[in-house]
């Protein structure tokens, strides 16, 4: 199922799963994420799903890329029945002084701010990656009327909660943070907890999220 | 409680970037946390040999100017590693510090870590333990996730610094070292070096680069000739390691260090190998450097030289 595994470094397998983002092949990345982690193999250190890769990154004293490469092909993949998934439905407010880069979208794609919160609002989204800055969850797919390129000169610092669009990903920033994605809202859910140590991440690979639109007294109510 | 904390520094001047750093944490890049952890690790176990510690204790880590420290307690050994410009001052007296050699303090003297010479990172190791909290098994601050230790935040000046527990009876120790510059930083060529043009190609292992003023614990930036992307400036985000050197569409390398991004989608032209990551940390802004590559298998064998000779140096102390 790994199209071709490479060396990342001296102390890094790079598995490439095609070239293509979707579920599909997400999917798979997760198994074998998943898979790698119940083996508990000594030696590896960290693992990095993304869309299409996987990346494992192993301690050089124990373990190097070919003793690491062998295991992987010999690997035992759990199956897609095997997959966790959780739903989350996280409370998002548009109001104006959160929803900073609305006017940009309405004149990029041309049209409304009601018919963007529209198309949001009514779609499941499935988190294919975590990562950047903790917990923060790479959600798709945005449907083709909602994607817009990253600004141009990116925020040096993007609220936290923010909730943002590029390209067909949706993103939540857990804390503040520079980048360039196109803010929507802001939501008062907390979505990485570095005090929750087995389970710090509110959303993770796999599940599959649903945004739901509130007023702003609501967020204020939510924050007390 | 008072007992436990009758020993203690104040800190009298934070310096730069001074933070608590140990061995770091693994296993939660897919959260988006990275390793932390002490920058130069050779660096960071000869301080804890010194003072008698297991290698992988907590540290307090400094960059360029370090803090200046007031001690109030029982009497305690330190030792400094890097190269690194202090003083101890004792009754009003200034001692010249030395590095890789431990020394005592006594209540109320004080330690001024002035400078970290043509260097950037240095250690503070003592013979006891901070008194700490953990995230994930370890102590190790990152600024940008606020994680890990005094609430994931660089130290500040008035604060105090308590000591849980001291080792006595401690036999002054020493270590013959001398910090080397590196020249050349030795590469395996990047998952993406075919975006670059030859010319581009020629550029990253010919010519020279300087270490730009934005460089911190999460990244080195340099500039110097532009690198030409010919096939795309952006790939789909995918996972990083420290070490990674990315490539933006302004063509300057940008080389992830311990605090880095997990997830990025600039193109990597190459990777540092393990062996060289210690002393390239440790370049100061305007450092020039050059890239040289390397096959992976000798990658391998480079490291475990060099991890061979940090246990070595380990084994003398």
């Amino acid at each position: 199922m790994i199209k071709n595994i490479s060396n990342l470094g001296d102390a890094a397998l790079y598995c490439d799963f095609g070239t293509e983002v979707n579920k599909d092949v997400n999917n798979k990345v997760i198994r074998y994420f998943k898979s790698i982690q119940k083996e508990n193999i000594d030696g590896i250190n960290n693992l990095t799903p993304s869309y299409n890769k996987l990346i494992i990154s192993f301690d050089l004293r124990k373990k190097n890329f070919l003793t690491i490469k062998k295991l992987i092909e010999n690997l035992n993949v759990v199956n897609d029945d095997n997959l966790e998934s959780n739903k989350i439905r996280i409370p998002v407010c548009c109001d104006e002084k959160f929803s900073l880069d609305i006017k940009r979208l309405e004149e990029k794609l041309k049209i409304s701010r009601d018919k963007i919160y529209e198309k949001f609002f009514n779609k499941e989204f499935f988190c294919y990656m975590t990562g950047f800055i903790a917990g923060m969850p790479f959600l798709g797919d945005l449907e083709i009327a909602l994607r817009a390129k990253r600004l141009e000169t990116p925020r040096v610092k993007v609220p936290k909660g923010s909730v943002g669009l590029t390209e067909q990903f949706a993103n939540i920033y857990t804390f503040e943070s520079p980048g360039g994605w196109n803010i929507i809202g802001n939501t008062p859910s907390v979505i990485f907890d570095s005090a929750k140590e087995n389970n710090p991440n509110l959303i993770n690979p796999g599940d599959v999220v649903t945004f739901e639109q509130i007023t702003k007294d609501q967020y204020n109510d939510y924050n007390e | 409680m008072i007992t436990m904390n009758k020993n203690y520094f104040e800190i009298k001047r934070a310096g730069i970037n001074t933070t608590f750093q140990d061995q770091g944490r693994s296993n939660l890049y897919h959260i988006g946390i990275p390793f932390s952890g002490a920058m130069d690790n050779r660096n960071f176990q000869i301080s804890n040999k010194l003072v008698g510690n297991k290698t992988n204790s907590p540290v307090i880590e400094f960059a360029y100017q370090g803090p200046l420290l007031k001690y109030f307690g029982d009497n305690i050994k330190c030792a400094i590693t890097g190269d690194v410009k202090f003083v101890i001052k004792k009754n009003n007296n200034d001692i010249e510090g030395n590095c890789y050699q431990s020394f005592t303090l006594e209540n109320g003297d004080e330690i001024d870590i002035m400078t970290t010479n043509k260097s950037v990172y240095g250690y503070l190791a003592i013979s006891g333990k901070f008194n700490l909290e953990y995230q994930w098994s370890s102590c190790s601050i990152n600024t940008k996730a606020n994680i890990g230790a005094n609430n994931g935040k660089r130290m500040k000046d008035a604060q105090k610094i308590y000591i849980s527990k001291i080792n006595k009876n401690l036999n002054d120790k020493k270590l013959n070292y001398i910090n080397t510059k590196i020249e050349k930083i030795r590469v395996i060529k990047g998952t993406n070096f075919n975006y670059f043009s030859d010319k581009g190609k020629n550029i990253f292992f010919d010519k020279e680069f300087v270490v730009s003023k934005l460089s911190d614990r999460m990244g080195m930036r340099l500039d110097g000739p532009k690198i030409e992307n010919i096939v795309d400036t952006n790939i789909k985000s995918e996972g990083l390691i420290k070490g990674v050197i990315q490539v933006p569409a302004d063509g300057n390398p940008i080389i992830m260090l311990s605090d880095h991004g997990t997830i990025g989608g600039y193109p990597k032209i190459g990777v540092v190998i393990s062996a060289d990551y210690d002393k390239l940390v440790q370049l100061t802004p305007g450092s020039k450097i050059k890239f040289q590559e390397v096959e992976l298998s000798s990658a391998e064998t480079l490291f475990k030289l060099y991890d061979l000779e940090t246990q070595n140096l380990i084994s003398q102390i």
